[in-house]
């Protein structure tokens, strides 16, 4: 069942079209990661999720409310991190976290509270405007994560955490996710994405381009190939299903299609193979991909 | 409206009083604080009801009239009168300020900034931060109402009762609140919080300026302006609460129209539209110089149209004043004490001094952008690069120099235009010159000043603007307040001479500028020596 659904989603800023039939699901118990290139329409997309922003067409909702009309009513099950921290410069953090709980009309949890601060390293007293960017992001983190939500909105909420401060939202995120709570991660660092998510989406120019688990997508993709075989390779460079071939010597590398894998193999024993190896792409390779792929075919259009 | 559009507005207005409570202490306490020593000031110096009529005939003529909205009728002058005169105009515009710079704080800038989206995820209704902003203004408001009229009946003399003292409090309320409606809408409109300041300031110098022109050449024309509306109770005499209610009708106004506009935009976008800026940086903005007027050029020339409106304005009645002192030549014997001088000549000064001081507000506002810089932590782009602290500094003080000689000229400018056209004996251009230009040395110890706090100590910036207040003050009531001399004295407005009824004290400017070269170079070597803060 769809916890978050989006049916169709348009959203125009006067005359610019900002998001174009967005469609986006994510089920109950599950980490979806929405990636893209800056502009694509991510924050766009999570700003209509909550209520902030009013759709001009389609159907957006949480819990199978809608995300303009019942945005109180599910907000107080939502907790969500946005990405540029900027707080009252006249609060300690502790003040922020506390007010924030607050006014979700739940009684704050002091004893996960406490743990987060200790978690995340926290110094609850400092001044908002004292905070380096890091710390205050750990403000919003902390209140996010000290609240008692069934789904968490993330909009690229590591920026600014230290790698080690990363790993440990990253393994609470992973709590949170055995507990059942329905995650939605916009991300650019495809590292956290391809860690943490079950599925992903790939938003692009406002529209989504693809979306399915990893796997699904992986099936979509090439296989990287490294070899070193006694003879340079010829015909590869020219054969359909090789991209980005390049050679040094007896060394070459490409990546193939996946529906070419057994003819590039075959080419490739005449030759004495040394040493051959592929890999399955990560995500990175996927989503440059996807959009390099796009890119040309937008240029075609155009 | 839908009930859930309001939800936890009560928490909004805690985490906004906790935002701002400082800066609304200090306001109101300003505001209160002058008026009571002036309103204690008064039955002192005018004991007689010679001396009130004395008053009354210098307020009773077009040019009081246009400066500071008086609107009794001669005979009916009385202590409070005198005290409302004075007061009441300038009151009411400092409260309008402190109403603009809160409503826009907790409105567009809290969006701007991306702090009323982090609320807005909560389960907070949509109109709730707005709502919640409302109504600190209305505690406010109602918080001076109150304390200033239990002020005025338990400090005053005996005319100030308590329905005066209500009704005289209530106007000040109310026009604040007026104009924090025009800032909620002004944030609606502008996707900026420097496009919600213009507009919102903008609004206040309209109101002003139609009502300059209203009260003197068409009464209607006033009507249209809430200071105005402001002007024309009658308080202390006649008591009319009419201005309260039609003023308070307005602001009811204006809050349905914030709410309906609120709801039919997005969040972060403004309901006017965001024109596209330039691609590339010209050769000019590309120098250190070409640079920093870039960021601060929509101050100079936005404070240049002010000042040059204001003074064109005054201008224009000049010569109904000249008519009306012919007249009168009982008020020529009240107030010309250095005998002969003409009395539309000796207005002008007055009128100068109070534009001068004006005139600084840009100057130390220049200078503080600065600090305002290193705070957001742009200081370090160009610390980074190849350009030195002296340069940088350098550059913001001879800005701040062409702002306060700028703005000189935009007074002489704006005064001479109109007055030219309707003085029978015009005033030459080179003549208003001199005496807008008398008062650059004592503007220079000012911009010192502040030069000197942003340079040396940035914590204590606050102290240029409490100085600014200071010398604004002991011009415009100082002589009331009976404080010593030497407090006057620190006021350098004091020691500027009143050309050209009196001859320029080449001395004492030598002095001021002096005085302002050493703190300048404080502040250099400060700045040089002290951490850059982001």
């Amino acid at each position: 069942m769809s916890i978050i659904e989006i049916k169709d989603l348009t959203k125009k800023f006067g005359q610019f079209t900002a998001l174009e039939k967005v469609n986006l699901k994510v089920k109950k118990g599950e980490i979806h990661g929405f990636i893209g290139p800056n502009g694509a329409g991510k924050s766009t997309t999570i700003r209509v999720l909550l209520g902030m922003l009013k759709a001009d067409a389609g159907e957006v909702s949480i819990f199978g409310k809608d995300a303009w009309n019942d945005s109180v009513a599910i907000h107080e099950q939502v907790a969500y991190v946005p990405g540029d921290a900027n707080l009252w410069p006249n609060l300690t953090g502790g003040q922020v976290i506390d007010l924030l709980l607050e006014m979700r009309k739940q009684k704050p949890n002091e004893e996960k509270r406490q743990h987060l601060m200790k978690l995340f390293e926290f110094d609850p007293t400092k001044k908002c405007r004292e905070y380096s960017k890091g710390n205050l992001q750990k403000v919003l983190i902390i209140a996010a994560f000290a609240a008692d939500a069934d789904v968490y909105i993330l909009d690229e909420p590591t920026s600014g955490l230290d790698p080690l401060m990363e790993r440990k939202f990253q393994t609470h995120l992973l709590e949170l996710k055995e507990q059942g709570k329905t995650i939605l991660l916009s991300s650019h660092i495809l590292s956290e994405v391809e860690r943490l998510c079950d599925t992903v989406s790939i938003i692009r120019k406002g529209e989504v381009i693809e979306t399915g688990t990893l796997d699904e997508l992986r099936h979509l993709t090439r296989m990287n190939f490294e070899t070193e075989t006694m003879q340079p390779i010829q015909e590869l460079e020219n054969m359909p299903g090789v991209h980005q071939f390049e050679q040094d010597g007896n060394k070459s590398t490409f990546q193939v299609d996946k529906e070419f894998t057994n003819q590039v193999i075959q080419v490739i024993s005449q030759y004495e193979v040394i040493h051959l190896s592929s890999t399955s792409p990560k995500l990175e390779d996927l989503f440059l991909r996807y959009y390099e792929e796009n890119e040309e075919r937008a240029d075609d259009h155009e | 409206m839908n009930k859930n559009h309001f939800k936890g507005t009560g928490r909004l207005i805690t985490l906004l009083f906790r935002q701002h409570r400082l800066k609304i202490i200090l306001w109101l306490s300003g505001i209160i604080g002058v008026s009571l020593a002036v309103a204690l000031a008064y039955p002192e110096l005018y004991q007689t009801q010679d001396d009130i009529m004395g008053f009354a005939m210098t307020m009773n003529n077009p040019a009081m009239g246009a400066l500071v909205g008086s609107n009794y009728a001669l005979e009916d002058f009385n202590i409070g009168a005198v005290f409302a005169s004075e007061m009441l105009l300038f009151t009411a515009i400092a409260v309008a300020i402190l109403n603009i710079l809160l409503v826009k704080a907790s409105t567009r800038e809290d969006e701007e900034v991306g702090r009323v989206e982090i609320i807005q995820s909560l389960p907070v209704g949509k109109l709730s931060y707005l709502t919640a902003s409302i109504l600190m203004m209305l505690v406010v408001n109602i918080g001076l109402v109150l304390l200033l009229t239990l002020g005025l009946t338990t400090f005053g003399v005996a005319i100030f009762t308590w329905e005066s003292s209500l009704l005289y409090s209530s106007i000040l309320g109310i026009t604040g609140l007026v104009f924090a409606g025009v800032t909620a809408i002004s944030a609606q409109l502008s996707s900026t919080t420097y496009g919600t300041n213009l507009l919102s300031f903008g609004a206040l110098l309209f109101s002003y300026a139609i009502r300059v022109i209203g009260d003197v050449q068409n009464e209607t024309l006033s009507l249209f302006s809430p200071l105005g509306w402001a002007t024309r109770s009658a308080v202390f005499v006649q008591d009319d609460w009419l201005p309260v209610f039609v003023l308070a009708g307005c602001f009811l106004v204006l809050i349905s129209i914030v709410f309906y506009l609120h709801l039919k935009r997005d969040m972060f976008a403004g309901l006017l539209p965001n024109r596209p800026g330039k691609e590339r940086a010209s050769s000019f903005l590309k120098t250190t110089p070409g640079f920093i007027w870039h960021l601060e050029k929509g101050k100079i020339i936005a404070w240049f149209l002010l000042i040059f409106l204001l003074s064109a304005a005054f201008g224009a009645i000049l010569g109904e004043l000249e008519t009306y002192f012919a007249d009168m030549d009982i008020i020529e014997l009240f107030l010309a004490d250095s005998a002969g001088d003409n009395m539309t000549e000796q207005f002008i000064t007055l009128l100068v001094a109070i534009m001068s001081i004006f005139s600084i507000i840009p100057s130390v506002s220049i200078l503080h952008s600065l600090k305002g810089e290193e705070m957001a932590g742009r200081a370090e782009h160009f610390y980074t690069r190849a350009v030195s602290r002296n340069k940088i500094l350098g550059t913001y003080f001879g800005l701040s120099i062409l702002s306060a000689i700028s703005m000189q000229v935009a007074i002489s400018l704006g005064l001479y235009v109109t007055s030219s056209q309707v003085l029978e004996n015009p005033i030459d251009l080179m003549t208003l010159l001199e005496t807008t230009l008398v008062f650059l040395p004592a503007m220079l110890l000012v911009i010192g000043v502040a030069l000197l706090f942003v340079g040396a100590l940035p914590k204590f910036t606050l102290v240029s603007w409490l100085y600014v207040v200071f010398v604004f003050i002991v011009l415009y009531v100082g002589n009331l307040l009976d404080l010593p001399t030497w407090v006057n004295d620190l006021s350098v407005f004091q020691h500027v001479p009143a050309y050209p009824h009196e001859t320029i004290p080449w001395n004492t400017m030598g002095m001021l500028t002096g005085v302002s070269m050493f703190l300048t170079a404080l502040g250099f070597i400060g700045y040089s020596k002290r951490d850059i803060d982001g």
